[in-house]
């Protein structure tokens, strides 16, 4: 019989269960204002900057997207476009073809991508690792090769959307410019709202050892199906933005396989695995898009091989590497034990949170 | 007859994607790596080939007997320099970083070479062709291709169960851990079986570009027909890997005979099919390590 | 001339201390057997000598040179051959493909197809059959041969009897002589104590990561081994 240890002064240290950090509060003082700026964008900046602006929303809701299905599923894909492909096309046909007001016609179109992808993922997930990766591209030639065989969608030579063509320019482009930012909003809280439940962490759970998780109760590929869903529906919504902002939808530029390889690479160096990473790519990569436009190809080399030596050399992203591995927290998605002695403990200050 | 004509020429046709398949399905045998950049490799080789061809000014098929090796060369370097770094990263690395080689590679063909297609000149072995009977011909070039594609399965097959390098390859690909403990060193044998996927690699990029134009992003639809080849066929199987080629090859001959632009579709349908309906493949593999 | 020489190990499994400051030492021609239970530290002993795991402190020597830095592979030409715990039968190999593995390194010694084939008849009438295909005793024969072949100086034998029978244990151990006899130096990690008795030349017993007891078997009384295997 062994009488406990007793702190002096201390009887009961209360251990608390917190989700914020600091730095997570500090982070939504910084979110807010910028968000209120970015929305009075239509009365600030002008249209061209706008639609600038637009395709960098479309790059944040993209890499987001990818980094839910590969950072926190496990999947990586290179058939994204499969489902841009959807939303594009979907705005012009139930806009333009069925007459829906274009407002209403993308959370459609988003819908009927996310119906599309279930059967798609049984078949998908059939195969695993790069296997499941090539097989959803092949999925995304397949819905390109049917939509050019459609006279009704316009065939190969692809489309024109004429649903707007009721507003002025400015007006049009404003509303786009909205639309786009309520897409980046809804497409950072739904994944963070996401991660930060039980299936999240159940995914951490997978992440580390996917027959432990299974083993508790963790449902793996009912998780896996819903993240495949989730991020189709949100590809599908860049889609509609893109085919709102550039007007015209061809097969060969909206089934575009560049889209994976610039979402693969907004992830991998803005940070995989966190909210914040692909938000930090996507301005990273739409910066050296614009910087580097005078070079041509060489400005993909350039980032491909930046994406290469960040995969070996810096896996956590240029993210990570900002907030030091994860101490500093703008979207709290993890756990952290807090106890009132943590104050009086140096150890403590200098270790890294739980997750 | 047209059918039949159609169904012969997807043989032989497959007999290519055979070729093409072999290095990733070898790949992935011996170190669990799916190569993004598999396709585009292929298309490396050709252009490597065209230079030779028009630079330099010799036969294609000397230009081959150059070209094999340094392939092989460009496997083992890569291997070593890139590829072994990311196994041992471990998780998505392999993958992203094949993925981005693959983007990186080809830009830079385009950088290089236009986005023009190109072809390396064969001359009348082009069209010359045996004719059986009044409505079937057999393409000499094709059948050649063919030739060599199931020589060099057969070559493959026979190497891994009867070479010692062979042997050690599928020891590493059982338990790589205990591998370490028969003095073999792993990053060794990755080495060398990247040398010769890409040695394969580089022989099926010649013959492809002596068979048809191609240009630099070639290299996509190249990664997706191995890749079906080889999930069509079976994983772990060589033989499986030339079955499904067929399969993959004659989809896409009686697809275009349908009409001329559901060639691709067609083979697209069938991998599909068999991924729905027998997800293991025609002939996979008895043992699965 | 001591063949093996460890000395103030400590291994670690992130953050969990497996060994410490363990010293073993074995001379050429030796058998010692190194007992315990479970957890005791026994398999971590023989992957650390065998170079599949970093110690975070010590030295081992072979043959009196340092060996900590050497990957494992690079040890085998050396002449250190394990036969690891669970067997690791290459599994799509057959048992005689799984011998010419072990064969890699080409070291000169009485091992080869044929003798390993008269020290084991078992895997002799086996040698065709794949190595999913073989039972646990088939395995562990052939396991033993594939780590022969490399005709080592110092051969690690790491839990052989685990889940076999008693009868398949004993046929196992009976082709030991065979092997001693060739004056290779021979390191058993054993749970069973009196299969380990038999055996052994010196027995070293491990409880928690240290040496609890050490001795000759004629000298060590059931009692002591079982207070020393036990920790009571």
């Amino acid at each position: 019989m062994t009488e406990p240890i007793v702190h002096p002064g201390v009887v009961h240290p209360h251990v608390k269960v917190r989700r914020a950090t600091k730095s997570s509060w500090g982070g939504l003082a910084v979110v807010i204002p910028v968000l209120v700026i970015l929305a009075a964008g239509p009365y600030i900046i002008d249209r061209g900057m706008q639609q600038s602006l637009v395709t960098l929303f479309t790059l944040i809701v993209l890499g987001t997207m990818w980094n839910l299905l590969a950072g926190y599923g496990g999947m990586v894909s290179i058939g994204q476009q499969a489902y841009i492909g959807i939303g594009a096309y979907g705005l012009v046909y139930i806009a333009d073809v069925i007459g829906l007001d274009p407002f209403l016609a993308v959370p459609v179109a988003v819908v009927v991508a996310g119906i599309l992808s279930l059967p798609i993922s049984f078949l998908a997930f059939r195969l695993s690792g790069g296997y499941f990766a090539i097989g959803t591209w092949v999925i995304a030639e397949v819905l390109k090769l049917i939509t050019t065989q459609i006279p009704a969608l316009g065939g190969g030579s692809g489309i024109s959307l004429t649903a707007f063509s009721d507003f002025s320019p400015g007006r049009r482009i404003a509303y786009v410019y909205w639309l786009s930012l309520a897409a980046v909003v809804i497409a950072v809280a739904v994944t963070y709202w996401i991660m930060r439940s039980r299936l999240g962490l159940g995914f951490t759970a997978i992440r580390d050892d996917a027959v432990a998780a299974a083993s508790l109760g963790v449902r793996v590929t009912r998780s896996k199906r819903f993240v495949f869903v989730i991020a189709a529906m949100g590809s599908a919504l860049a889609g509609g933005m893109i085919a709102a902002n550039t007007l015209r939808v061809t097969p060969d530029s909206v089934y575009s396989v560049s889209y994976s390889a610039f979402m693969i690479f907004i992830v991998v160096i803005g940070g995989i695995g966190t909210i914040e990473g692909p938000i930090v790519g996507a301005i990273v990569f739409f910066g050296l898009q614009q910087w580097l436009s005078d070079l041509g190809s060489w400005y993909l080399i350039i980032i491909g091989v930046l994406a290469i030596v960040i995969t070996l050399f810096l896996p956590k992203g240029l993210w990570g590497l900002i907030s030091g591995n994860g101490r500093i927290r703008l979207f709290p998605v993890g756990y952290r034990l807090e106890s009132p002695l943590e104050r009086f403990s140096l150890a403590a200050k200098a270790a890294a949170p739980k997750e | 007859m047209q059918w039949l004509n159609a169904v012969i020429q997807g043989v032989l046709l497959g007999g290519l994607y055979a070729l093409l398949a072999a290095g990733l399905s070898l790949m992935f045998g011996v170190m669990r790596i799916v190569n993004l950049a598999h396709g585009v490799l292929a298309i490396v080789a050709a252009y490597i080939g065209l230079v030779f061809v028009e630079n330099v000014g010799i036969s294609p098929f000397l230009a081959i007997v150059l070209v094999v090796p340094i392939m092989a060369l460009v496997g083992y370097l890569l291997q070593w320099g890139l590829l072994n770094r990311a196994i041992s990263k471990g998780g998505l690395a392999p993958l992203l970083v094949t993925f981005g080689l693959a983007v990186v590679l080809t830009q830079l063909l385009q950088e290089r070479f236009t986005a023009d297609t190109q072809a390396i000149q064969i001359g009348a072995l082009g069209t010359d062709s045996i004719t059986i009977s009044d409505n079937i011909s057999i393409g000499l070039f094709p059948l050649m291709t063919f030739v060599v594609g199931v020589l060099v399965i057969a070559a493959l097959q026979l190497f891994i169960s009867k070479a010692p390098l062979g042997r050690a390859m599928r020891a590493t690909s059982d338990d790589v851990d205990t591998v370490m403990l028969m003095g073999i060193d792993n990053r060794q044998v990755y080495a060398l079986s990247t040398a010769l996927a890409l040695a394969t690699v580089g022989l099926a990029g010649m013959f492809i570009g002596m068979r048809t134009q191609f240009s630099p992003t070639f290299g996509d639809a190249m990664l997706i027909f191995a890749f079906e080849a080889v999930i069509i066929g079976g994983l772990g199987s060589l033989w499986g890997t030339l079955a499904g080629g067929m399969v993959l090859g004659i989809a896409q001959t009686i697809g275009a005979q349908v009409n001329p632009s559901y060639g691709v579709l067609f083979g697209h349908l069938v991998f599909l099919a068999i991924l729905a309906f027998r997800p293991t493949g025609l002939l996979p593999k008895a043992v699965t390590a | 001339m001591s063949l093996l020489e460890v000395r103030d190990l400590d291994v670690h499994y992130g953050d969990f201390q497996a060994i410490y400051s363990l010293d073993v030492s074995l001379a050429e021609g030796e058998t010692l057997a190194v007992i315990g239970a479970n957890g005791a530290g026994k398999s971590t002993l023989m992957k650390a000598i065998a170079g599949l795991l970093r110690p975070s402190k010590g030295d081992i020597q072979f043959d009196g040179r340092s060996v900590v830095g050497t990957p494992a592979f690079k040890r085998v030409p050396l002449g250190i051959a394990l036969t690891p715990e669970g067997r690791k039968i290459f599994r799509s190999l057959s048992v005689e493909e799984n011998l010419l593995v072990g064969a890699h390194t080409k070291r000169k010694g009485p091992w080869n197809l044929k003798s390993v084939y008269e020290a084991f008849p078992l895997v002799a009438d086996r040698k065709d059959r794949l190595g999913v295909n073989l039972s646990g005793g088939e395995q562990q024969a052939a396991a033993i041969g594939r780590a022969l072949m490399s005709n080592p100086r110092l051969l690690l034998l790491d839990e052989v009897s685990l889940g076999l029978a008693p009868v398949v244990v004993e046929q196992i151990y009976a082709a030991l002589p065979a092997i001693t006899s060739q004056g290779t130096t021979v390191l058993v990690v054993e749970q069973d104590v009196n299969q380990s008795m038999r055996v052994a030349d010196r027995i070293q017993c491990l409880l928690e990561g240290r040496t609890v007891l050490e001795g000759v078997p004629f000298d060590l009384s059931r009692d002591q081994i079982a207070a020393a295997y036990f920790g009571i």
